[in-house]
């Protein structure tokens, strides 16, 4: 159903929107003294959004002249970039409070990049796209230097400032020759003005929107930002970069390719496979040397990036089916990972080496029990969520005869496997380092309910299954 | 009960003593015996159930049995349990083989709970390989299972467990691996994952080829045959004296009994195309791993390489695609799982007492410990294969159905027998023959009550099913008929097609 302008139909982002300005308002007004209430507030928002977003009517509306889509994919997506959104904002309190950097602006930036995202997954034109894609950027940059007074988080903000600001150059380009060569902004139109002759300059245009958006999810050969900022910016900063985001960029990804350029799905299915298998090497090579946590997170995500991206390489639906199911299970796998990052914290000081981890399972049995689980869920080991997150990828990457894809992408997951196993030899084969302070409740939380989804997830896989499948036909 | 069969009462039932295990947790002494026997019980239970599932079970049927399904990730991917007079055997052998390892685990002092756990975790998920009837639900197990034994080998292990632990993971990893994007390729042409639908499906004999390949090397790995089998000697020097045990007795006949369930019925056309590979790797891992094994010095080592060897019989056996041995290959399978569980266990007796696995640390055991002399003398001539005791029969049969096959495997095949015999006995004149030299031997105590326990059933059926063969021979007969018959139809038709 396409109307010209429906409010309703963007409610989630309408709530958002009014929200923030809001608490603009009331951090302006009311100073330091509001920090907490306006992280209580951004909380609620958020939590209030996800609900109205998944109650919301079914079917696909396209609404505000065809530049906004509200279809099952992207309320699945947007529930995933909001659920990220709210559980990192849950996990700041407590670093922010220890490391006296809290102020009211960090929940509202936040949010400012959440609703980017909202909009970037929603989009179906380019001006749509490069809007929400810019909206989730500039929050990005500023909450990557949140810690001001710290060089390494002022070094990842500019860092990946320059390099964010390259990559959105780049899109910019690419988006600009599409439509000068399609003459279109819409997708439908991109997908019909290319369908009869794909000109060299549309793929050009292709080639730069791919590099703007791969630079967001991190693949290789873009990632060069992903450790630096990880380990520099503030921890519940970089799981915000691990999980939100990645969802949006990974959802318009699809959405571009899958509605944009059907005409040419040969042409950019190459790319993302030689993108897909060198994020999955990268990701799994490099992290094997890694002492810090957080950077070992940054590898770790850009092979998974490279993993998700092997469904992409289909092209099919039971590859979209692949790639959101596995976004769902590596944002689970993630917070819970940096859940426990933030529960690693000895006097009162927050440490990130995996060393300290050193004979967890006896100083704190559960705590090195979940995040077992979580290394080995990653790992991609059955009966584990991660398991069945690659099962879909691998097998749509089959049913498109991608055989050789698949083949590298085990290859690399045993090698995946060494690291993570190494960080589950070291919580329980090593001797043990003196115990960690007691994490807060949100971080406990965390940790212990993603533990019980990876686990759960093979028990009950229904209600995930179906609605990623939904997904996944709704762009088809 | 709860809409579930008894098949599902196996697999949940270790859970929930592993759940009531942590729900104690503690670490005084009281709770720690607690524990203990929570698990001994829980075993027993489970072994209660399998034999109460053996006793509906009617060996004279051919098709699955106690069958179970319930929708899981869709219509094609259920959660589907049945068995059959292939899977019957294992099912029970790894049931019987629980309570013995938990019992055999008094020296483990150190994290009781976590150990115990980590064993009936393992229990479900071994059960569960043999009784799965759907792949996707095959694979959680077969390869859910690394996560307890890396745990079991590298927390409670020896010197290089860490070392050990890895190199089984990733090793086992590999292979399975692979073995999923061939099920992946499996759904796709069948669009279900139901073995018994599978059986009867007929999959290209190019595709074949890959698909055999692909399992082979998730198989290979597992069972372990040569060149991939290093992986073994590390895993089982290392391991706990029950994790060794569960590790020959159990984990290897996966292996085997995936070549049974899968590669034979699926793939007959590339089974018998890769039936020559097969006998090479064989004949090989018999005599290279049987001489490797006479110059070994360390007696977990020994008795690694020799399991290696047997394999290589029942690899042998099944590939010849005869009645005689694939029985044989069952049989050996069963028999081994009692002979080489048993021996680990006989070198943990010493191993507690001593603590070291050298050959030359000992000699002359048999002047302070009659009792352990006598059942290790049994237990070595099992291995060797002595007429009288349950390992003469496997070999036997597997012998005699390759022959008929192809005599040239068989007759270096037999070679093994022989060298079997060099390194056995050899060992066991090291260890227990001749006159006490060393002094911290003489006051080595015998056999205790409990360990005579431990052994009392597997000298029983080691012997039982020497003399008396029947009672596996019959529960897999039919269904290893029933293979047969396909296999040389399949075989047929494509002959015919060839034409």
């Amino acid at each position: 159903m396409a109307t010209a302008f429906s409010l309703p139909t963007a409610l989630p982002e309408f709530i958002l929107a009014v929200g923030i300005l809001v608490l603009v308002l009331l951090g302006a007004f009311r100073g330091e003294r509001s920090v907490w209430l306006v992280t209580e507030i951004a909380v609620a928002l958020l939590g209030v959004a996800l609900v109205v977003l998944l109650a919301g009517h079914g079917g696909t509306n396209v609404t505000f002249y065809g530049s906004f889509t509200d279809d099952p994919f992207s309320r699945f997506m947007k529930a995933l970039a909001l659920f990220g959104s709210l559980v990192t904002l849950l996990l700041s309190v407590e670093f922010m409070r220890r490391e006296k950097i809290a102020g009211f602006e960090f929940p509202i930036l936040i949010l400012l990049s959440t609703l980017g995202m909202m909009v970037l997954i929603s989009a179906s034109d380019l001006i749509a796209l490069y809007l929400g894609f810019e909206m989730m950027s500039l929050a990005l940059y500023v909450v990557a230097a949140y810690h001001r007074d710290n060089t390494r988080a002022t070094e990842a903000g500019l860092k990946y400032f320059v390099l964010g600001a390259l990559s959105s150059g780049m899109l910019l380009y690419g988006l600009s020759l599409v439509y000068g060569f399609a003459g279109t902004v819409s997708f439908a139109g991109v997908a019909n003005a290319v369908k009869d002759h794909s000109s060299i300059g549309v793929i050009f245009g292709l080639v730069f929107v791919l590099t703007g958006l791969a630079f967001k999810i991190s693949a290789v050969p873009f990632h060069m930002w992903t450790p630096d900022v990880y380990e520099g910016a503030p921890t519940p900063v970089a799981a915000f970069f691990a999980s939100a985001p990645k969802m949006a960029a990974m959802a318009v990804l699809v959405r571009v390719v899958i509605t944009a350029f059907p005409g040419v799905a040969g042409e950019w299915r190459q790319i993302i496979i030689f993108v897909s298998i060198a994020s999955m090497a990268l990701g799994s090579f490099a992290a094997i040397g890694q002492t810090n946590f957080k950077r070992l997170m940054a590898y770790s995500s850009i092979g998974h990036m490279g993993f998700a991206l092997v469904g992409l390489a289909a092209g099919t639906p039971d590859g979209v089916h692949g790639v959101v199911i596995y976004m769902a299970i590596y944002l689970v796998m993630t917070l819970g990972t940096f859940a426990a990052i933030l529960s690693m914290q000895r006097d009162g000081r927050y440490i990130e080496d995996i060393a300290d981890l050193a004979g967890l399972a006896r100083t704190n049995g559960p705590m090195a029990f979940f995040l077992g689980a979580m290394m080995f869920s990653l790992a991609g080991i059955p009966p584990l969520g991660g398991f069945f997150a690659k099962f879909y990828v691998f097998a749509a990457a089959i049913e498109a005869n991608l055989f050789a894809l698949a083949v590298i992408g085990v290859l690399c997951s045993v090698v995946a496997a060494f690291y993570y196993l190494r960080i589950v030899k070291i919580m329980y084969f090593d001797e043990p380092v003196p115990a960690f302070d007691q994490p807060g409740l949100a971080v406990r939380i965390v940790l212990a309910l993603s533990t019980a989804l990876v686990i759960f997830y093979s028990i009950v896989p229904g209600p995930l299954t179906s609605a990623a499948m939904a997904a996944a036909k709704s762009l088809f | 009960m709860f809409g579930f069969g008894i098949l599902s009462g196996l697999l949940i039932l270790p859970l929930i003593g592993a759940a009531a295990i942590l729900v104690l947790r503690g670490d005084d002494p009281a709770t720690v015996n607690n524990i203990r026997w929570i698990a001994f019980w829980t075993t027993v239970a489970t072994f209660i159930l399998s034999l109460v599932a053996w006793y509906d079970f009617n060996p004279a049927e051919s098709g699955f049995q106690l069958v179970e399904q319930k929708t899981w990730f869709s219509s094609a991917i259920s959660y589907k349990l049945g068995v059959d007079g292939m899977s019957m055997p294992f099912v029970l052998l790894t049931t019987l083989l629980m309570p013995i390892s938990i019992a055999a685990s008094p020296s483990v002092e150190r994290r009781v709970a976590e150990y115990m756990v980590a064993f009936l975790v393992l229990e479900t998920l071994m059960i569960g390989v043999f009784v799965a009837l759907d792949l996707v639900l095959f694979y959680l197990f077969f390869e859910g299972g690394l996560i307890p034994m890396f745990l079991i080998i590298g927390v409670w292990g020896g010197k290089r467990r860490v070392y050990a632990a890895f190199k089984f993971f990733l090793y086992t990893l590999l292979g399975s691996l692979l073995m999923l994007l061939a099920i992946m390729a499996m759904y796709w042409t069948a669009k279900t994952t139901d073995i018994t639908v599978l059986l009867h499906t007929n999959f290209p004999a190019g595709m074949q080829k890959w698909l055999w390949l692909a399992f082979f090397a998730s198989f290979a790995v597992k069972m372990p045959m040569w060149p991939v089998h290093t992986w073994l000697p590390d895993a089982h020097v290392e391991a706990p004296t029950a994790g060794s045990v569960i590790l020959a007795a159990i984990l290897l006949k996966m292996g085997g009994y995936g070549f049974i369930r899968f590669s034979l019925p699926m793939f007959p056309d590339a089974s018998q195309f890769f039936a020559p590979l097969v006998y090479a790797l064989s004949v090989i891992a018999i005599i290279y791993t049987s001489l490797v094994a006479l110059v070994q010095e360390d007696m977990k080592k020994l008795i690694a390489y020799s399991s290696v060897a047997h394999m290589g019989f029942v690899t042998m056996g099944l590939f010849a695609m005869t009645p005689q041995g694939v029985q044989g290959a069952i049989f050996l399978m069963i028999s081994h799982g009692l002979v080489s569980g048993a021996l680990f266990l006989c070198v943990g007796v010493i191993y507690d007492r001593m603590h070291t696995r050298d050959i030359d640390a000992y000699g002359g055991l048999v002047q302070r410990m009659p009792l352990y002399a006598t059942a290790f003398m049994i237990f070595t001539l099992a291995n060797v294969g002595l007429p009288g005791t349950s390992g003469f029969i496997g070999e036997f049969l597997t012998l005699l159905g390759t022959f008929s096959v192809n005599s040239w495997v068989a007759l270096f095949a037999t070679t093994g027998v022989i060298l079997s015999a060099a390194y056995a006995l050899y060992l066991y004149r090291r260890i227990i023959f001749g006159v006490i030299e060393k002094p911290n031997l003489m006051a080595i105590a015998d056999l205790s009550a409990r360990e005579v326990v431990i052994f009392a059933p597997l000298v029983i059926l080691t012997i039982y099913y020497g003399v008396h063969p029947q009672p596996v021979i019959d529960a897999s007969a039919a269904s290893v008929d029933a293979l047969i018959k396909g296999l040389g139809q399949a075989l047929g038709a494509t002959k015919a097609a060839g034409l």
